[in-house]
């Protein structure tokens, strides 16, 4: 089980959505095919077709990763909104 | 009695403004929308829904809806997207439009998605492909700043499968057949600059509707009458301040009464010499006089976007315009006299009116 954190500009939009959930997944794109299952909509919300939107950073224990990045049993995952501004 | 209701959208969410028939006494709701950057927030007469068309820098692009006039919020992307194979992204819904029921969404890259089913999902309407030049639309090189794509479309009085839309910097068109096939309609307008094909090249920030054949539009270079439904266009910029601005209402009731907020026209786009005045003609653009009363005068650089001003339908209409620095101002007599009605909104996307019985 990947230990999955999610930024909290997410929780709102999906009731029921924690900030952080365990997810049986071999990939990033699993994950959140993962989400999406429970939460119908959530992918589009991180994701652009076939990529991660461009402000959305994904780290598998704290490395930079795209959908393509598998998972380990125990990998920690952190989905960032990544800018910030006024 | 019937219940005034201004719709905000806003850069952190959209506002909803409340009052009566009287519309002297307003009350405040929001910010709605998890604060997403709101470019247009709307209310479908018929089925009583409120729209906003929110982009957000990190979750992409959706709309909101409320069926319950801003209680309760729920949003919607499906179907909002261009094929993967088609290389094109859509960064943004800019534009709404709404109809016994349809919803029509304008994107950057231009398009115009269409909801049925009020709002639950969506699929893609046009692309208005095969115009001249639109091949280099998606361009970045040929984006004017804001990059909104389809920034308006405007909606006939009566035929569902009529209406117009402005692509940003490149003109306007219209559609007869439900957005099947469209047509450019620039005839008349005036360009300062090198354009590569006769019919498009023109920078129109704002149609409005004034009655079954005429239509008024703000472009970057003059405001323009059209007296054979956009057919051909006639210049009256004469007696403005300047010949650039953005926002425009016609009066529901007379077709020769209309209102434009001149900016200047260079970086600063906000009102010249630093007095807030909106401009009302009552003879289709012949002649223009500026309406002042309560609006600042002094020291008042504000600025007001292409959906930032809004007219209602009562007998004796109401304007309400919003600046990008988050001052709405409405007024109960057609524009005779103004009230500041909020101070510290955040920048100022969008207003619209609605009156519900």
């Amino acid at each position: 089980m990947a230990d999955l954190h999610l930024p909290g500009t997410l929780t709102p939009l999906f009731a029921g959505l924690p900030r952080r959930l365990d997810v049986e997944a071999a990939t990033v794109d699993d994950a959140i095919s993962e989400l999406e299952r429970q939460w119908p909509g959530l992918r589009d919300r991180l994701c652009e077709p076939g990529n991660l939107r461009t402000h959305i950073h994904v780290y598998v224990d704290r490395e930079r990763a795209t959908l393509a990045t598998p998972l380990e049993p125990r990998s920690r995952v952190d989905v960032i909104a990544a800018i910030s501004g006024g | 009695m019937p219940k005034t209701l201004v719709l905000v959208g806003t850069r952190k969410g959209a506002f909803l403004l409340e009052s009566d028939a009287d519309r002297r006494d307003w009350a405040l709701r929001g910010p709605f929308c998890e604060g997403w950057p709101v470019y247009h927030a709307i209310h479908d007469a018929v089925t009583g829904t409120i729209y906003a068309a929110a982009a957000s820098e990190w979750h992409g692009s959706a709309v909101w809806r409320s069926t319950d006039l801003g209680a309760t919020w729920t949003l919607s992307s499906e179907g909002i997207a261009y094929d993967e194979s088609s290389g094109r992204k859509l960064s943004k819904v800019s534009t709404l439009a709404a109809r016994n029921g349809r919803v029509l969404v304008g994107v950057e890259a231009p398009g115009i998605f269409e909801s049925k089913d009020g709002g639950e999902t969506f699929s893609l309407l046009t692309t208005l492909a095969g115009q001249p030049g639109s091949e280099a639309w998606d361009d970045p090189a040929n984006q004017p700043p804001g990059h909104l794509g389809i920034s308006a479309i405007a909606l006939d009085k009566s035929d569902d499968s009529r209406f117009w839309a402005i692509v940003q910097g490149i003109g306007l068109f219209e559609t007869t057949d439900d957005g099947s096939t469209w047509t450019p309609r620039n005839r008349g307008l005036r360009a300062d600059w090198p354009r590569p094909h006769e019919e498009v090249g023109f920078c129109v920030h704002k149609v409005v509707r004034s009655d079954d054949t005429r239509l008024f539009q703000q472009n970057h270079v003059g405001m323009h009458r059209s007296d054979d439904d956009g057919h051909t266009w006639t210049e009256i910029t004469e007696g403005l301040p300047t010949e650039f601005g953005f926002a425009a209402a016609a009066h529901p009731h007379d077709r020769d009464t209309f209102y434009v907020v001149p900016l200047e026209p260079l970086h600063g786009r906000t009102m010249p010499e630093g007095r807030a005045t909106v401009w009302q003609t009552k003879d289709a653009g012949s002649s223009w006089r500026p309406l002042t009363k309560g609006l600042p005068q002094e020291d008042a650089y504000l600025g007001v976007l292409r959906e930032a001003m809004a007219i209602d339908s009562y007998d004796s209409p109401g304007l309400y315009f919003g600046t990008s620095t988050g001052q709405l101002f409405a007024s109960n007599d057609e524009g005779e006299s103004w009230s500041e009605i909020a101070s510290y909104l955040p920048p100022i996307s969008s207003v619209e009116v609605a009156v519900i019985d």
